[in-house]
């Protein structure tokens, strides 16, 4: 597979799973600051941009044109129809890669996202265009799984995914984590009660939550499943397996098993799946989540520097 | 005109309201009302079909063109402005008889043009046998003198060429121009079909349509069999689509084309000359590259041969073609044998070559380096359709009866300072289509590009792409200048209209003017 295709398509589905999860989080988010009062939402913007990964704006803002900016804004990269576009944009330079069907899906979502939502009405229709939003990049992986063949591509896609849900989740978790009290393992009420569920529904990981635990909230527990479930999608660990399982993959298939990567994936999944959620809490939830960004990082480079930009000089002359 | 005088009380069916004959030929009827044999079925169907089916199936299939990405790129307007082309869903049909002679005429033609292109970039006989000019090839902005004594696999210069075809007021084609560089449209003409397929099964299937699904087949077993000897995968080589990217108005159709025949699409940052060995950066390494079928025009190939600003080609790649360790196809400096002025040539080519008469005739062209034609073209500027060269895709041609006085005045000057840039062609009156306008079936010109490939054999795939001016009036086909397109279905021997003799019978029947059908 050419390189830059591998490139294309891992940075389609990065950008695609940041747009998906940008909607989750600011659809639970919007929906939290109805219920509050104009101080506590100033507190929540702060979060919010902490957990997008994007920078805060500084002083006093006006919440209406910070929702634009992390919605529709071109000037945001990070903004969900920027996200769309490029995601769309990567996938259109790489589209005899993939199936007719997938590009259609992704080409239909991004004329739904861009074209068909003025900004401003968007206010008023905000979570259906937030479903849109989420339901097509569902979509999208349900095509994908169906219609491409389940080779180097589809697990560069698949690498894409899930490096990038990591980091989100990562950051999520430790943005999340900083405004709460520590995590107990009882029952909490009102508020927090909010919080820990607000948390459990931007990783579309309530019910699931619910059917292992019962609707009980425990912050705990609710850290316990997010961090280290190994069967729900939306969890570290679930997601660090996938890296590790496509890393694996892409090494036998190009006859390129790096040390590089397959160390520092197998090491995080080991750590995940090894780990007791009272350790990781002992430890520090913040140092534990800032390694698996960190190994995160790692595993991006190195990935670039293996498959994507290696020097040909040294590869001709070997 | 009184009721009396109406020869027959005709009654006008409801889509045909605004249908309007001139003096081109009508591809549907032989007289008003009077559709020929094989539109007869075709006609029966539009009439039947309520207005608003027609308008439902025609966004249906305007929707899928657009969710599937069926676009071109428009130079010149705002950046990375995606078009779809419109596609016009009444079919254009052409008589299985018709086609036979359209496939032997443009398989003489090209044969010809590539013996042609061997020997000028040989030992030149037709040259010196005084048949073509020898200063007419020297100032071709196309001839590439490092073409000079380079062998090419089978000889093959053209590989897959489009050549269009016009039909005239008698009902015969001729050949208006060769596209012998990289010629575009094939994948608008496998859309098409796929979209009336949806549109019309029944009738299609009634018809006895040609298939033309297997052209991008035929294309990759076309390149293959011009891998040169030197590579080392000769049972499997190595085949990519050499793409200039994303922004070029044809992407769409190279991103298709690859992956139809399942190849990959580069771009020259993807591949890299190292001993004069083509490869392509993949994740598993270099991998080594054995035949190119490129799409990015010669100028742009090689920064170090050719233009030597351009970023989409690959350095080295000419001298790795010229040690044989790679084919590009189509070869370079084919532009030559396309060359407007060098077409006026063409039937003189074939009959040095061939020792045959041109199946399909030439269109009438006046050379400006003539003294004489180009006082006849200066003083019936506005008759004339005149036309630069070397360019393509509608671009820098004047028309002449749909010209104001300053553009003639423009065009007058351009002749006189570079004379041997420009030719002139009398206003042809292209053939005329139905085609559905806002519901209404009205009639349009079209003009009809079939695809020839030439490798171990030539092949070409029974339909073409039929490209439609859709202004009212028109005689600009091309997408780049509002035009259209529409399927075109070659029927198969015994089915539908064989009765070739009568064809030229109908069309010496006048049609009435300015009349409905």
């Amino acid at each position: 597979m050419l390189s830059r295709v591998a490139d294309g398509l891992y940075w389609m589905s990065r950008y695609l799973e940041r747009a998906a999860q940008t909607a989750r989080l600011v659809d639970v988010e919007f929906q939290l600051w109805l219920d509050q009062t104009p101080e506590a939402a100033a507190e929540r913007w702060k979060f919010l941009f902490e957990a997008l990964r994007i920078p805060a704006p500084e002083g006093v803002v006006d919440p209406t044109r910070l929702l634009n900016s992390l919605v529709f804004s071109r000037k945001n990269a990070s903004s969900i129809v920027c996200c769309i576009s490029t995601a769309r944009e990567n996938l259109r330079h790489v589209r005899e890669q993939c199936s007719s069907e997938m590009w259609g899906q992704l080409n239909r979502l991004y004329l739904e996202a861009v074209d068909t939502w003025p900004e401003e009405a968007w206010m008023q229709k905000s979570h259906a265009f937030f479903q849109t939003v989420q339901e097509g990049a569902h979509l999208f992986q349900g095509i994908t799984d169906g219609t491409m063949s389940h080779g180097e591509g589809w697990q560069f896609i698949q690498l894409g995914r899930y490096v990038e849900r990591t980091d989100a989740l990562a950051a999520l978790m430790e943005a999340h984590f900083k405004r709460v009290a520590h995590p107990v393992d009882q029952a909490v009420e009102s508020a927090e009660y909010l919080e820990w569920v607000g948390l459990l529904r931007a990783c579309v990981a309530f019910e699931a939550y619910c059917k292992v635990y019962t609707a009980e909230i425990r912050p705990l527990r609710v850290a316990e499943f997010l961090l280290l479930n190994p069967d729900f999608p939306h969890s570290v660990r679930f997601s660090v397996d996938r890296v590790n399982a496509a890393l694996h993959i892409i090494g036998d298939l190009t006859e390129r098993r790096e040390k590089q990567t397959t160390r520092i994936a197998g090491r995080m999944r080991a750590q995940l799946s090894f780990s007791q959620i009272e350790e990781v809490l002992a430890e520090g939830s913040h140092t534990y989540l800032e390694n698996v960004r960190s190994e995160c990082a790692q595993i991006h480079a190195a990935i670039h520097q293996i498959y994507f930009d290696y020097s040909i000089e040294s590869e001709l002359a070997s | 005109m009184t009721a009396a005088a109406m020869p027959a009380p005709y009654e006008v069916p409801p889509p045909f309201v605004n249908y309007r004959f001139d003096t081109a030929y009508d591809e549907m009827f032989c007289s008003p009302g009077v559709p020929r044999d094989c539109y007869q079925s075709l006609h029966r169907t539009l009439v039947s079909l309520p207005p608003h089916e027609l308008r439902k199936s025609q966004q249906a299939a305007d929707l899928t063109f657009l969710h599937e990405g069926i676009t071109f790129t428009v130079y010149g307007s705002k950046e990375g402005t995606e078009r779809i082309f419109p596609n016009d869903l009444i079919p254009r049909i052409i008589p299985a008889a018709e086609w036979t002679k359209i496939e032997k005429g443009l398989t003489q033609r090209l044969t010809a043009l590539n013996l042609f292109l061997r020997d000028i970039y040989h030992e030149g006989r037709i040259l010196s046998e005084g048949i073509v000019p020898r200063e007419l090839i020297y100032s071709c902005k196309h001839f590439r003198r490092e073409m000079r004594g380079l062998n090419v696999p089978r000889d093959i210069y053209v590989s897959v060429c489009g050549t269009d075809l016009v039909r005239m007021p008698d009902g015969n084609f001729v050949v208006l121009e060769d596209n012998l560089r990289v010629p575009s449209g094939v994948s608008y003409m496998l859309a098409n079909r796929k979209a009336l397929k949806r549109v019309f099964p029944t009738m299609f299937r009634d018809y006895g349509v040609s298939p033309i699904e297997q052209y991008p087949t035929a294309l990759l077993a076309t390149l293959r069999s011009l891998t040169p000897e030197n590579c080392a995968y000769t049972q499997d080589p190595v085949t990519v689509l050499l793409t200039p990217g994303v922004s070029n108005s044809a992407y769409f159709e190279h991103t298709f084309l690859a992956q139809q025949m399942g190849i990959e699409l580069v771009e020259g940052r993807d591949l890299l000359v190292h001993d004069n060995v083509v490869y392509m950066r993949t994740t598993a390494g270099p991998r080594r590259v054995d035949v190119i079928y490129r799409r990015v025009d010669d100028d742009f190939l090689d920064p170090l041969c050719f233009r030597g600003d351009s970023i989409l080609g690959v350095p080295g790649l000419f001298n790795a073609y010229r040690t044989g360790n790679v084919n590009i196809a189509n070869a370079i400096g084919t532009g030559l044998a396309d060359d407007k002025a060098v077409y006026a040539y063409v039937p003189a080519i074939i009959r040095f070559y061939l020792s045959e008469d041109p199946i399909l005739p030439n269109v009438p062209t006046y050379l400006m380096t003539d003294k004489a034609q180009r006082k006849h073209v200066l003083e019936h500027m506005e008759e004339m359709v005149v036309k630069a060269v070397g360019e393509s895709g509608g671009y820098g041609m004047l028309i002449g009866p749909h010209s104001t006085k300053p553009q003639r005045d423009e065009f007058r000057a351009r002749i006189l300072s570079d004379p041997r840039n420009y030719i002139a062609q009398p206003t042809l009156a292209l053939s005329s289509s139905p085609c559905l306008i806002d519901d209404q079936v009205e009639s349009r010109h079209i003009d009809l590009r079939p695809y020839i490939l030439m490798g171990e054999k030539v092949t070409l795939v029974p339909g073409g792409l039929t490209r439609v001016a859709l202004r009212k009036g028109s005689l600009v086909v091309n997408s780049s200048q509002g035009g259209g397109s529409k399927d075109t279905w070659v029927l198969r021997a015994g089915n539908g209209d064989e009765r070739m003799a009568e064809i030229g019978e109908e069309a010496r029947r006048p049609p009435a003017r300015g009349k409905p059908a």
